[in-house]
C-alpha cells in the first residue's frame, strides 16, 4: 500500500488531526468532545499514518509502546480518583483545585479532567496497539 | 488477640524468607509465634475461669454484618490450647522430618497459615467470621495434603477433601445465614442468648440440618468420612496436626459452640447421635481391616470424631463433660502415635505397613517408650488419661444400652490400634532387611511431650478439671457446671465395662491375623462405599463439563457468536413477555423525508453487505450503515455520538481490512443450510431489538433520569457536556472498569496476534538462501558463501 498521494496527504493531514483529537479532549467538559472521542481521534491519526508508511514508521513516531501508553493511562485514571479518599469522600469523587492565572481569573481544574486525559491515553493506546499488531508482520 | 493471630499470619508469610536465610533454624524461629499465643492463653486461664470471656472486636464491612470479633471463653481456650501448643511441637518435628528438603520453606508456611486460620475459627464470634477462617482452613488443608504434588494420588486426595469439605462449607454458609436471619444476629455470643427463639424459629430444622452437614464434612463424618483417610497422603506433620488433632475438630468445635443455641431438642440429638455412634462404629471396625500405619490411625480418628459427636448429641452435663476431656485425652495420644508412626517410616526408609515391622524397640527406644505410653492411653488402660476419658464416658451412656455395647465395640477396637502401633513395631523379630534408627533430636520433642503427657495428665486431675474442662464444658452447655475429675471411682459399673473393653480388645490383638483374614474377604463392599460415591459423581461432572464445553465452545467463532445471539434474544423476549408486552405505540412521530432517506440508504447498504462477493466491499457497505446512523445522530440532537460514532465507523472499517488481509483469499460462501440459518437467526435479533426500541418509547418514567443530570452537571461537577460529565464524573467508576477491560482486550488480541502461524515469513526465510544473488543484507549474513 504505497500511494504517494496518500503520502504526501497524510505528511498534511497528520499535525492538524493530532491538534484536533487534544482540542476535542480540552473542551469535552463543556461541549462535544472528550477523552474517547479525543483518543479514538489521535489512534486514527497514526493509523493513517502507519497505512501511508508503514507500522515501524508509526511506531517511531509515537515514540511510546502503545501499551505502555494504555497502562499509564489505566493509571492515571485510577490515581485520578485518589484525592478524593483524603478529604473522606468515595473514591472517584470529583474535586476540583482554583487555580490562579495571575490577572484575576482562575482555571478549574478537577480530577474529573484528569480523569480524561488518562481515558484519552488508554483509547489511544489500546487502538494502535491492535492496529499496529495487525498491521504488522505484512 | 487480633494481634497475636496478625503474626502467625506473618509469621507464615515469612516462612519461606527465613527459610532462605537460615534453614537449620526456620522452624525455631516461627515457633515463636504458637508460643507467645500459648503464653498469651496460658495467661487467660485464671480470667475464665471466674466466667470472665476476653472480647475484642473491630468493625470491618459493616453493611453485612462482619466485624472481626474476637472471644475466648472455656471451649475456645480448650481448643487454642491444643491448636498453639501442638502447632508448636508439629514445627519442631517439621524441621526434622523435612531437614535438607528443599521445600520446607513453603511446608512451613502452609502450616503456620493453617494454625492460624484454625486459631480464627476458634476466637471468631462472627458467625460470617468464622465461615472464613473456617474456609481457610480448608484451603490450606488442600495445600498441605497435596504437597507432594508431583504424586498424583497426593493431587487427588488434596483435591477430594477439599472438594467434601467446601462443599460443606457452602452448606454451612447457608446455614449460617439462615441462622442469622433468624436470631437477628451476626455475633455468635449473642445469638447463644436467643436459643430458645431459635429453636421455636420455622427455619429451625434447615438450619440445623445445614450446620449438620457443614460440620459432617470437616469432622469426617459418616458418610463424608472417606476423605480423611485419603488424605494421609499428606506429609506427617500435616497428618498428625491437621487431620487428627485440630482441623478436623473443626466440625465438632462448631457444634459444641452452637449447642445452647440449637441443642436440647429431639432434632438435634436424634441427626448427632445417629450420626455419631454410625461414624464410631464404622471407623473402629474399618480400622481393624488395615495394615498401613497411618491408615490405621486415621480411621481410629474418624471413629473418635464420631464419638465427640455422638457426646455432644445426647447432651446431657455429663456426656458434656465426657467429650471434653475425650477432646483433650484423644488430642495427646492422636498426635504421639502420628508422630511416631511418621519417625518410623522417616527412619526405615519409608516402610508403612505394620505387618513389614518389628523389633524396632533396641534401635528407637524412645519412640517405643512414646508410643507405647500413648498406645496404652488410646486403649483407655489405667492409669492413663485416656482411661479417665473413658470411664467418665461410659458413666454418661449409663442409660443407653446400644450406645454402651457400640461402645465397647469401639473401645476394643482402640486398644488393638493402640496396641498395634504402639507395641507391634517394637517388640518381636525384627525383620531381614529392616534397617532402623532413632529420630532426630528436633522431632523427639513432640512424641516425648505429648507422650508424657498421656500419662502426667492423670495425676493433675484437679487443675486440669477446674481450669480447663470445666470452663470448656460450661461454655458447651451453656451453663454453670462443676467438674471433678477422678482416676479412681471405685468398682462400679463404668470400670467393669471399660476392663472388660480392654480385655476384649487384647484378645483382639492377639487375634489380628484372622481379622485380617476376614477383612479381605470383605473389601469388595468398600467398592460400593461413598468413596465409590464421590468417584461416579466426579466422573460425571468432568463428562458434563466436557459435553458442554464440546457444544458450546468449540473454536468456531461463527458458532459463538451464533450462540451468543440466539441466547440473548431468547432471554430478552422471554423477559419481555414476562413484563406484559406491549402497551402503546402512540408516542412514534412520523417520519420526516430526509431520515427516511437514510433509512432506505441502510437498508440498501446492508443487503450490499451481506450479498458482496468481495470482503472489502462487503466492509465498505457496513461503513455506510455505520455513518449513516452518525447522520441519524446529528439529526436528533446528539453531537457526541455522531462524533464518536463517525471514528469509531473510520476505525472499524480500517481494523477490518486489515485483519481480513491476513485471512486465505478464498472467498468461502457458506452451504445454503448455514446461510438460512444464519438469515433465521439475524431477523430474529433484528426483529427483537426493533420491538425493545418502540417498548421503551412506550415505558413512560414519572421523572427522566437525565433531567437529574441535566440540572446536577453544572452545578456540581463544573461541566456543561452532561455526556462528558456523566463519564467521567457521575459514572466515574463504570468508565474505569470499561477502560480497564479495553486494556485487558486490547494485551489480549495483542498476544493472540503474536501467535499466529507466521507462515508467510517463514516461507520467506526458507526461499532466500535458495535465491543464488543475495541480495540483501539479511541473506549475506546468513549466507557469507
Amino acid at each position: 500500500m504505497t500511494s504517494i498521494i496518500l503520502r504526501t496527504a497524510t505528511l498534511y493531514m497528520f499535525p492538524p488531526l493530532i491538534l484536533f483529537s487534544v482540542y476535542l479532549l480540552l473542551r469535552g467538559h463543556h461541549y462535544p468532545g472528550g477523552g474517547f472521542v479525543g483518543g479514538l481521534m489521535g489512534g486514527a491519526a497514526f493509523a493513517l499514518y502507519s497505512l501511508a508508511f508503514n507500522v515501524a514508521a508509526a511506531r517511531k513516531l509515537l515514540r511510546f509502546d502503545p501499551r505502555d501508553i494504555a497502562a499509564v493511562g489505566l493509571a492515571i485514571s485510577l490515581l485520578s480518583g485518589l484525592p478524593a479518599l483524603f478529604s473522606g469522600e468515595v473514591f472517584l469523587t470529583g474535586t476540583w483545585w482554583k487555580i490562579p492565572l495571575g490577572n484575576g481569573n482562575y482555571f478549574d481544574l478537577g480530577t474529573p479532567f484528569i480523569f480524561d486525559i488518562g481515558v484519552y491515553l488508554v483509547v489511544l493506546g489500546v487502538l494502535l496497539t491492535l492496529v499496529f499488531s495487525l498491521g504488522e508482520e505484512e | 488477640m487480633l494481634t497475636l493471630l496478625v503474626i502467625c499470619f506473618v509469621a507464615a508469610f515469612l516462612a519461606p524468607l527465613l527459610h532462605r536465610l537460615c534453614p537449620k533454624y526456620t522452624g525455631v524461629l516461627l515457633l515463636s509465634a504458637p508460643l507467645a499465643m500459648f503464653v498469651w492463653l496460658v495467661k487467660q486461664i485464671p480470667e475464665i475461669m471466674h466466667g470472665h470471656p476476653v472480647e475484642q472486636t473491630c468493625i470491618w464491612v459493616e453493611k453485612i454484618g462482619l466485624e472481626l470479633a474476637f472471644r475466648l471463653d472455656g471451649l475456645s481456650l480448650l481448643f487454642a490450647l491444643l491448636i498453639s501448643g501442638i502447632g508448636m511441637l508439629i514445627l519442631l518435628y517439621t524441621q526434622g522430618y523435612f531437614k535438607g528438603h528443599p521445600q520446607q520453606g513453603r511446608f512451613l508456611m502452609y502450616i503456620t497459615a493453617f494454625m492460624a486460620s484454625m486459631l480464627g475459627v476458634v476466637f471468631a464470634d462472627n458467625l460470617l467470621l468464622i465461615f472464613i477462617f473456617w474456609e481457610l482452613t480448608s484451603f490450606t488443608s488442600y495445600l498441605l495434603i497435596g504437597f507432594n504434588h508431583e504424586s498424583e494420588d497426593a493431587r487427588k486426595a488434596a483435591l477430594q477433601a477439599m472438594l467434601v469439605t467446601v462443599l460443606g462449607g457452602l452448606f454451612l454458609l447457608g446455614g449460617l445465614i439462615l441462622m442469622a436471619d433468624a436470631a437477628g444476629t451476626w455475633r455468635l455470643s449473642e445469638l447463644i442468648q436467643r436459643g430458645s427463639e431459635l429453636v421455636a424459629h420455622k427455619n429451625y430444622l434447615p438450619i440445623l440440618i445445614l450446620v449438620c452437614i457443614g460440620a459432617f464434612t470437616k469432622s469426617a463424618q459418616f458418610p463424608f468420612h472417606f476423605w480423611l483417610p485419603n488424605a494421609m497422603q499428606a506429609p506427617t506433620p500435616a497428618s498428625a496436626y491437621l487431620h487428627s488433632s485440630t482441623m478436623v475438630k473443626a466440625g465438632v468445635y462448631l457444634l459444641a459452640r452452637l449447642s445452647p443455641a440449637l441443642g436440647g431438642t429431639e432434632e438435634w440429638m436424634l441427626i448427632l447421635t445417629t450420626i455419631g455412634a454410625t461414624t464410631f462404629l464404622v471407623g473402629a471396625v474399618m480400622a481393624l481391616g488395615q495394615h498401613v500405619l497411618k491408615r490405621l490411625l486415621a480411621y481410629t480418628t474418624v471413629s473418635a470424631l464420631g464419638a465427640m459427636i455422638m457426646l455432644l448429641g445426647i447432651g446431657t452435663d455429663y456426656t458434656i463433660k465426657a467429650m471434653a476431656v475425650f477432646v483433650l485425652a484423644h488430642a495427646f495420644y492422636k498426635a504421639t502415635l502420628f508422630m511416631v508412626a511418621g519417625g518410623i517410616t522417616h527412619e526405615t526408609g519409608g516402610e508403612t505397613s505394620i505387618d513389614k515391622l518389628g523389633g524396632l524397640r533396641k534401635a528407637m527406644p524412645i519412640s517405643f517408650i512414646c508410643a507405647l505410653l500413648a498406645g496404652l492411653s488410646m486403649g483407655g488402660f489405667i492409669p492413663f488419661f485416656g482411661f479417665v476419658a473413658k470411664e467418665l464416658w461410659l458413666h454418661a451412656l449409663d442409660h443407653y444400652v446400644l450406645l454402651v455395647i457400640a461402645t465397647v465395640i469401639g473401645g476394643a477396637a482402640y486398644v488393638l490400634v493402640g496396641l498395634s502401633v504402639g507395641l507391634k513395631p517394637f517388640v518381636g523379630k525384627m525383620p531381614d532387611g529392616l534397617r532402623a534408627h532413632e529420630i532426630p533430636p528436633a522431632m523427639r520433642f513432640g512424641p516425648i511431650i505429648l507422650g508424657a503427657g498421656c500419662l502426667a495428665l492423670s495425676f493433675f486431675l484437679k487443675p486440669i478439671g477446674h481450669g480447663l474442662i470445666e470452663p470448656a464444658a460450661s461454655a458447651i452447655a451453656g451453663k454453670e457446671l462443676h467438674v471433678h475429675l477422678h482416676l479412681w471411682a471405685g468398682f462400679n459399673k463404668a470400670f467393669m465395662i471399660s476392663t472388660g473393653t480392654v480385655v476384649l480388645g487384647i484378645g483382639l490383638f492377639f487375634a489380628r491375623n484372622t481379622l485380617l483374614g476376614m477383612a479381605q474377604k470383605l473389601r469388595p463392599i468398600t467398592k460400593v462405599g461413598p468413596d465409590a460415591v464421590y468417584d461416579f459423581l466426579l466422573k460425571s461432572v468432568l463428562n458434563f463439563a466436557g459435553w458442554q464445553t464440546r457444544n458450546l465452545q468449540n473454536g468456531s467463532l461463527r458458532h459463538y457468536i451464533r450462540i451468543s445471539v440466539i441466547t440473548t434474544t431468547f432471554l430478552v423476549i422471554a423477559a419481555f413477555i414476562r413484563a406484559g408486552g406491549f402497551e402503546t405505540f402512540e408516542k412514534i412521530s412520523p417520519l420526516s423525508i430526509r431520515i427516511s432517506a437514510i433509512g432506505i440508504l441502510m437498508i440498501f447498504a446492508t443487503f450490499g453487505t451481506v450479498k458482496s462477493e468481495s470482503r472489502l466491499s462487503s466492509i465498505l457497505s457496513m461503513g455506510v450503515v455505520g455513518f449513516s446512523m452518525a447522520l441519524l445522530f446529528t439529526f436528533f440532537g446528539a453531537p457526541d455520538l455522531a462524533m464518536t460514532q463517525v471514528v469509531i465507523e473510520t476505525l472499524t472499517v480500517i481494523l477490518m481490512a486489515l485483519a481480513f488481509y491476513h485471512l486465505p483469499a478464498t472467498n468461502h460462501i457458506s452451504p445454503k443450510k448455514t446461510r438460512a440459518i444464519d438469515i433465521g437467526v439475524a431477523v430474529g435479533f433484528g426483529v427483537m431489538i426493533t420491538v425493545l426500541v418502540l417498548a421503551a418509547l412506550a415505558v413512560q418514567t414519572p421523572t427522566p433520569v437525565s433531567d437529574y443530570y441535566l440540572e446536577h452537571s453544572y452545578k456540581e461537577a463544573h461541566g456543561r457536556n452532561v455526556v462528558n460529565v456523566i463519564l467521567v464524573d457521575f459514572r466515574a467508576l463504570d468508565t474505569l472498569g470499561e477502560i480497564t477491560v479495553l486494556t485487558i482486550a486490547a494485551l489480549g488480541g495483542a498476544a493472540l496476534l503474536k501467535l499466529r502461524p507466521s507462515t508467510r515469513r517463514r516461507d520467506v526465510l526458507v526461499a532466500l538462501p535458495q535465491e543464488s544473488g543475495g541480495d540483501t543484507a539479511s541473506t549475506k549474513k546468513e549466507n557469507p558463501s
